[in-house]
C-alpha cells in the first residue's frame, strides 16, 4: 500500500509525485566546527520513529511541504 | 529457524555466559561469519553471537542471493573477488550443500555512455582480477536467447554489455546454517531471541552488551547488526553515514525452461535470474525513503515488471508467487563500512546496503582476522568508518544495480 500524502495544497496525493527531501541535523553534543562539517555531509540520525522531514510536491504544486512521517511502519502521520 | 531444520542441522545451543573474549551482535551473514571465522582461524573460541530474533531471519535470507565481483574501483574488485573465491570453496569446507551456482552475470547496455562504462568495468575488473568481458549484442542473444534487443522498440535497445563469468548464486539460509553450525561445533555460542538493548561503558571504552536476557560483558563488541545499527552505534556514541531503506523482490511462479545466466540492467533498473526451484527472481531499486517498514507494495511490482517485460517479454506468461521486503543500510558511496568506529573495544560491519550476501565469506575472515591481529588487513582498509573524514570515499554508486 502506497503512504497517503496529505499535501496542504492539492489534498490527498499518491508517492510517485513526490520527491524524497530529507531531514538533517547536527547533534548539538557535537561542538567541533570541522566535525560538525562532517557530520552534516555525511552522517544520519536515521532515525526510527516518527521523523519531520522535507518532502517536494515535483508533480502538483512544486513546493516544499515538510510533514512527519513513522519511519517503524512508512506512514505519514 | 524451524524444528525441521535444527534436526537437519546439528546447532547446539547454550546458556548465555556472564563473559566473552568477542561478542558479536547480529547473528546474520556476517555475524554468524566473523565468528566461524575467528574459530576456525584464529581459535578464538570464547565468542558469542547475540540475535534479537532466529539467525539468518533479516536480510540474510531476504536478499537475492547474487554472488559477484563486478565492481567497479580497484579496491572493491579485489575485495569481492576474494568474497567470490572463498564462495566456491565454502561448500567443501563446512562439508555442507548450500546449492551453489556458478551462472555468469549479464550487466546489459543501453547507451552510448553506458558502453564506455561497461568497457571501463571490464578493464578495471580484468586488471584486479575478477573475470569480466565486454560483449556485443549477437553474444547476448546467444548467452540469452530469451531477449528482447530492441526492448520492445522503445528507448532502451540493448547496446552491449559486460558479462561477468563468474557471477553465481547460493541458498542464503544454508549459508547462514552452515557457517552458524561450523561455529558451534568449535565451541561459539549462539543465542536466538537475545536482543542488545545496551552498551556497558567504562572509561571511553565499551567492556560489554546489556540483554533482555542479562548484561554480557565482552573483550570486544562487533556490531554485525542489519537495519538498526545506528541506534547500536550511538548508544556507543558512535555516529554512522548509514540511511535504512527498504528494498523489494518478487518471485513467479516456476518458468519450464532453464533460464541460466543472471541478467541485470542499471538504466532498466531491475535484474532477474532463476531459481533452484524454476521461480523467475526479480528485484529492483530501494525505496526512496529510508524507513524499516517491511511492508511490500503494488508500484513496485507493477513498475518493476514492467520495466523487466521490456527486455524479457516471457516473464509475461508467467504469474507473481509472492514478495518480500528487507531493510538495507545504505552508505553514501555504496561500499561497506568495516573496522575500527574510534571507540575502544566496539568495531562495526555495516554499510552492507544491497550488497551483503555476496560478502559474507570474505567479510567474516576479514572481521575476524582484524579482531585476531588487531592490525587492519589491506583488503578492508579502504573501507574504514574515517574515510569520510578524511574525504577518501569510496565512491561506486554504478555497481550497486540497485539505484
Amino acid at each position: 500500500m502506497s503512504i497517503r500524502f496529505t499535501c496542504p495544497h492539492c489534498g490527498i496525493r499518491p508517492l510517485e509525485e513526490w520527491v524524497y527531501g530529507e531531514a538533517y541535523s547536527v547533534p548539538d553534543s557535537i561542538l567541533d566546527p570541522d566535525e560538525r562539517d562532517v557530520d552534516r555531509a555525511y552522517m544520519h540520525n536515521n532515525t526510527e520513529g516518527p521523523v519531520r522531514e522535507a518532502w517536494f510536491h515535483l508533480y502538483g504544486c512544486r513546493r516544499w511541504v515538510y510533514m512527519t512521517r513513522d519511519t517503524r511502519i512508512d506512514r505519514m502521520l | 529457524m524451524n524444528e525441521f531444520m535444527e534436526a537437519k542441522v546439528a546447532l547446539e545451543w547454550h546458556d548465555l555466559k556472564p563473559a566473552y573474549d568477542v561478542v558479536i551482535v547480529g547473528g546474520g551473514g556476517h555475524g554468524l561469519s566473523t565468528a566461524y571465522h575467528l574459530a576456525t582461524r584464529h581459535g578464538i573460541t570464547k565468542v558469542a553471537v547475540l540475535e534479537r530474533s532466529y539467525i539468518g531471519g533479516g536480510n540474510s535470507g531476504r536478499n537475492t542471493t547474487v554472488i559477484r565481483a563486478n565492481y567497479g574501483i580497484p579496491e572493491a574488485v579485489r575485495f569481492y573477488q576474494r568474497s567470490v573465491d572463498l564462495f566456491e570453496r565454502l561448500e567443501e569446507e563446512t562439508g555442507r550443500w548450500m546449492m551453489h551456482a556458478t551462472k555468469g552475470i549479464l550487466w546489459l547496455i543501453h547507451t552510448e555512455a553506458g558502453i564506455r562504462q561497461e568497457r571501463a568495468r571490464a578493464a578495471v575488473n580484468r586488471a584486479f582480477g575478477a573475470e569480466t568481458d565486454f560483449v556485443t549484442p549477437e553474444e547476448i542473444k546467444r548467452i540469452v536467447p530469451e531477449i528482447d534487443l530492441d526492448a520492445g522498440g522503445g528507448p532502451y535497445p540493448v547496446l552491449g554489455g559486460s558479462y561477468h563469468v563468474k557471477g553465481a548464486t547460493a541458498r542464503h539460509d544454508r549459508v547462514n546454517w552452515a557457517l552458524a553450525e561450523g561455529a558451534m561445533k568449535h565451541g561459539v555460542h549462539i543465542h536466538q531471541r537475545t536482543e542488545a538493548t545496551g552498551l556497558q561503558r567504562s572509561a571511553g571504552r565499551v567492556v560489554g552488551v546489556e540483554t533482555d536476557r542479562g548484561p554480557v560483558s565482552a573483550g570486544v563488541v562487533v556490531s554485525a547488526v542489519g537495519g538498526h545499527v545506528t541506534r547500536l552505534a550511538s548508544m556507543a556514541g558512535v555516529r554512522l553515514p548509514i540511511r535504512t531503506h527498504p528494498l523489494q523482490a518478487f518471485v513467479t511462479n516456476h518458468y519450464a525452461r532453464s533460464f541460466h545466466p543472471i541478467v541485470a540492467s542499471t538504466d532498466l533498473l531491475f535484474y532477474a535470474s532463476q531459481t533452484a526451484r524454476g521461480e523467475m527472481l526479480l528485484g529492483a531499486e530501494i525505496d526512496r525513503q529510508p524507513s524499516y517498514s517491511y511492508r511490500s507494495g503494488f508500484e513496485f511490482l507493477s513498475s518493476c515488471a514492467h520495466r523487466a517485460m521490456t527486455l524479457l517479454p516471457f516473464l509475461a506468461d508467467l504469474r507473481i508467487l509472492r514478495q518480500w521486503t528487507g531493510v538495507c543500510d545504505m552508505s553514501p558511496d555504496y561500499s561497506p563500512i568495516m573496522g575500527y568506529t574510534g571507540v575502544d573495544g566496539f568495531l562495526v560491519t555495516t554499510g552492507w546496503g544491497t550488497w551483503g550476501f555476496k560478502a559474507i565469506p570474505v567479510g567474516g575472515e576479514q572481521m575476524a582476522e582484524l579482531i585476531a591481529t588487531g592490525s587492519v588487513p589491506d583488503l578492508i582498509a579502504p573501507f574504514a568508518l574515517d574515510r569520510f573524514a578524511r574525504d577518501r570515499t569510496m565512491a561506486d554508486r554504478g555497481s550497486a544495480g540497485t539505484h
